[in-house]
């Protein structure tokens, strides 16, 4: 998976989508629902079904990474599945609120 | 990732949402979107490298920023207040380009070379049409987002690159996705060639927080709008803070709904944040510093630091109402001497920055260090507890006999005088100390003697600081975007300084 920074994923098991942030480490399987995610361009596989193990949900606008492989996403549509890396689970990013100054 | 995606997903998760101007009256997340593919439509159509934008604030800018971004195309809005010759031979230098022009102003550059004009009224109907709304868009890579012209005080404006990259990590790693109230409404009254008003658009749509424009700032229209939109936040240059507070004063205007006002964009002038806090006790003041190769705001002084020293007895606490607060946890500030080397908390020299927003690029050359780091060149200083203090430009800072001494204190100094109307302070060469001190001044009847301005400066900083050198004039030279021509004042005085004297 060529997961460079900008490039847009979609779950092959669910309606999530994700952007990449920070790309990881060497080579990941970045997955949702427990099942390899897709490019956005390409076909999604058919027949597969969320796996209990993996559906805590993907959040529009939240950020997920990986400590190990340093890979960060930010969820561009939201899901049933939840996030992974080589079987890992993805931990949210907790942001800290900025004062707006804009 | 590309802006256009900030816009994508709020329209995917709130298309009734109101994006822009009133509540009956505004348009929505999906209208917005809508719009922003009709520009994206039509701009496909053309043979363009870059899209221009000449005129007011309005919610055009938005539909034009997010048209642009998903065409592919740098976003480019320049300054109207320039002269005619000026603005025309900015514009050459985009073509080939279509530039979307407000209708009162477009006789003024017709006919420049490679540049399609679109009045702001035809760009309007792009934007609605439906033939260019449901038009293929072509996936492209992101690239360059936005060109910001540079207002430099000297020489030909330098064009700013800012990619997609560098807003859209400034957007997510500041602002929390959809954050903002229903009941939340931003007034925009910076104009569209200011970096905080490219921001404004993309954290306002990922925020949530409607955006009022203000087409064209007047403190009294500025009030008028608030007060009526119910606005909550907003953003504001120091200058007019000063003219807002006295309109409310007249008035006896408080705006019960605004709760956070943030400013940014030149040097507050103590008196006035104070005065401001007095007045509005309600509303959440937070002093933003940025440049516009950082794709804006890189520090923060908050609404509890602003509390916090307005009401300690602890002078160390009570001065970072002067600073510009810390830099966000996303990026890296760092202080360096003339060779480089890292400073020390409370030793000053050139304010480094580095982090995913800072760009650092012009076109055709780059700023940013291959490590990163991006010089400022704005000289500051960090405290013990991290609060970064901003002396000016680097250029600025006077050297008097190896001490380092920053225009901007004294200055300021020289403004809590009654009889200062305005004032510049400057460096002129001094065969003793290498530079001395100089101030002008344009002073309010009565005018001050210089006895008594010097006695002023000396009794609050030290003698080293009280200028040696004084002049008087009506008013002092700026630029037509509001910045002081530092330059030129220095070169005269340096002039006058060389002449022999007559006496």
């Amino acid at each position: 998976m060529n997961l460079k920074p900008g490039s847009r994923w979609k779950s092959s098991v669910c309606t999530a989508e994700v952007v990449v942030v920070k790309p990881p480490k060497g080579e990941v399987s970045l997955e949702c629902g427990g099942a390899s995610m897709v490019a956005l361009s390409e076909q999604k596989p058919e027949g597969l079904a969320v796996d209990p193990a993996h559906a805590s949900g993907v959040q529009t606008g939240k950020r997920y990474f990986d400590e190990e492989t340093g890979i960060e996403v930010l969820g561009s549509k939201p899901g049933a599945g939840s996030l992974a890396v080589n079987g890992r689970p993805l931990q949210l990013r907790e942001a800290k609120a900025l004062p707006a100054s804009d | 990732m590309h802006t256009s995606l900030l816009l994508e997903m709020g329209a995917e998760a709130f298309p009734e949402r109101v994006a822009i101007g009133t509540l009956e009256n505004g348009v929505t997340y999906a209208g917005l979107l809508e719009r922003a593919r009709g520009a994206a439509g039509w701009f496909n159509t053309q043979h363009l490298d870059t899209v221009v934008f000449i005129g007011l604030n309005g919610p055009a800018l938005s539909a034009a920023v997010f048209g642009s971004a998903l065409a592919g195309k740098p976003f480019a809005p320049l300054n109207y207040r320039l002269s005619d010759p000026d603005l025309r031979k900015l514009l050459a230098r985009t073509a080939p380009s279509v530039a979307i022009v407000d209708d009162d102003m477009i006789e003024r550059v017709r006919g420049v070379e490679g540049v399609t004009l679109l009045s702001r009224t035809d760009f309007a109907a792009a934007c609605r049409h439906v033939d260019y709304q449901t038009a293929e868009l072509a996936e492209v890579d992101p690239d360059i987002a936005v060109l910001l012209f540079t207002s430099g005080t000297t020489g030909e404006p330098k064009a700013a690159v800012l990619r997609h990259r560098h807003l859209t990590s400034y957007v997510i790693s500041t602002v929390e996705f959809m954050g903002a109230g229903e009941e939340e409404a931003a007034l925009v009254s910076v104009p569209p060639y200011h970096i905080a008003s490219i921001s404004a658009v993309l954290t306002g749509v990922y925020s949530g927080r409607r955006a009022v424009y203000l087409p064209s700032f007047t403190p009294e229209t500025w009030v008028d709008v608030a007060a009526f939109e119910k606005v909550t936040h907003a953003m504001v240059v120091p200058t007019m803070l000063g003219r807002i507070l006295e309109v409310l004063e007249k008035r006896n205007e408080r705006l019960p709904h605004l709760r956070a006002l943030s400013y940014g964009g030149g040097r507050m002038p103590q008196p006035t944040i104070e005065h401001a806090l007095k007045l509005l006790p309600q509303v959440e003041f937070v002093n933003a510093y940025g440049l516009t190769e950082t794709s804006s705001t890189i520090s923060v002084l908050g609404p509890e630091d602003h509390r916090m020293a307005i009401t300690s007895d602890d002078p160390a606490v009570r001065r970072r109402l002067g600073s510009v607060g810390k830099p966000l946890p996303s990026l890296e500030v760092e202080i360096r001497g003339p060779e480089g080397e890292k400073l020390g908390p409370g030793q000053a020299g050139e304010v480094y920055v580095r982090g995913e927003q800072v760009a650092g690029e012009y076109l055709h050359r780059k700023a940013i260090q291959d490590d990163g780091w991006f010089p400022t060149n704005d000289a500051g200083w960090l405290d013990e507890e991290g609060y970064l203090y901003l002396e000016g430009r680097l250029d600025d800072v006077i050297v008097r006999g190896g001490e380092n001494i920053s225009p901007g204190e004294i200055e300021d100094v020289l403004r809590g005088h009654p009889g200062v109307a305005d004032v510049a302070v400057l460096g002129v060469p001094d065969d003793r100390w290498g530079e001395r001190v100089a101030a002008v001044v344009a002073p309010r009847e009565p005018a001050p003697s210089v006895e008594e301005l010097s006695e002023w400066v000396r009794a609050r900083l030290r003698s080293t600081k009280t200028p040696e050198t004084w002049e008087f004039r009506p008013e002092l030279p700026y630029n037509e975007t509001g910045k002081l021509l530092r330059r030129v004042l220095k070169q005269e005085l340096a002039e006058a300084a060389s002449r022999p004297r007559s006496d």
